[in-house]
């Protein structure tokens, strides 16, 4: 039985009826501002008082900033000119449409 | 919302219309770097993928005419890429539309942490047993580093295709959750059901890394 120092801790930790558990599956939706406004409090209200929670919320918004900043490839110089040309081709051969 | 058609592209479809090559080769160099991205996800070189590409953007032209602005231009553009790319890619393979894909990639119990990782039972069910690794307080081993891209890179490429996709159109390309949907024709729950599984996947991989540290 945990004493009462950890059953209210706990209890803090859970936030008003909102696990720690449930709360890592509705991330992206809050995110994604998709939450009711109720299920939006409750989120914040969890986050304001779990320090656990709010790291995880912290990490993937840190992580989404990461991904953000991926490095892409650009198109190589040959394709680029290929299509230059094959853009010139296009247009005259749109018989003078264009 | 950038799903939609954007006021920007009307603009840049007349301009396209009329032969206007410096804006189609602005646009080339623009999107194909994301669009090599997607592509490479489903050919086995970045020749292939650059291929795909380049007829892609040849679709657009040959296409342009006919493109009546219900979508905006990029949703459109990336619709082409990733129908060509899936075409390419998987010949022998038989191709499950877009929508039954995610609905089945969405389908399965997921946990986005694993469930050993709460309280099971009792006082406190459902709070942190073992709480997120905190990766911020390794500053030699900055989550900016090279190494950390390389992670996620290594992660995104093993998720299932729509995660994938939703993942990198969405958070690495920057694209809007209505350009996302309507380019690869899912709705908007399954879209929001695949890039939570994709992104927490990829958080729970960052930090396996980190704790291995």
């Amino acid at each position: 039985m945990p004493d009462l120092f950890t059953r209210l801790f706990r209890r803090h930790h859970e936030g008003p009826g909102l696990s720690c558990r449930e709360l890592v599956e509705l991330v992206s939706d809050y995110l994604e501002d998709a939450l009711p406004p109720s299920e939006r409090s409750r989120f914040e209200a969890h986050i304001a008082g779990c320090e656990h929670c709010a790291a995880y919320l912290r990490q993937m918004r840190e992580m989404l900033e990461l991904l953000g900043e991926l490095t892409d490839d650009a198109i190589s110089p040959r394709a680029e000119a290929d299509l230059r040309l094959a853009f010139r081709d296009w247009k005259a051969g749109s018989g003078g449409s264009r | 919302m950038y799903g939609a058609p954007v006021a920007d592209d009307h603009a840049l479809v007349e301009r396209l219309r009329a032969g206007d090559e410096e804006a189609f080769m602005d646009l080339v160099v623009r999107w194909s770097p994301s669009m090599l991205r997607v592509a490479r996800m489903y050919v086995p070189s970045q020749a292939v993928a650059e291929d795909v590409v380049q007829e892609t953007w040849l679709g657009v032209l040959n296409g342009i005419d006919r493109f009546e602005g219900r979508s905006s231009l990029r949703t459109w553009v990336f619709s082409i890429l990733v129908n060509r790319a899936r075409t390419r890619g998987e010949r022998e393979r038989r191709t499950v539309p877009f929508a039954a894909l995610a609905r089945q990639e969405g389908d399965d119990d997921f946990a986005a942490v694993d469930p050993d990782r709460f309280v099971g039972r009792g006082d406190g069910v459902g709070s942190w047993a073992a709480p997120p690794v905190r990766w911020w307080e390794e500053p030699e081993r900055a989550l900016d580093s090279g190494e950390a891209a390389q992670r996620i890179e290594e992660e995104i490429a093993r998720l299932p295709e729509m995660q994938r996709l939703v993942i990198t159109m969405r958070d690495v390309d920057g694209m809007s959750s209505e350009e996302v949907r309507s380019a690869l024709e899912i709705s908007e729950t399954n879209q929001r059901v695949l890039l939570h599984r994709a992104r927490a996947k990829v958080r729970a991989a960052l930090e396996d890394y980190y704790a291995d540290a």
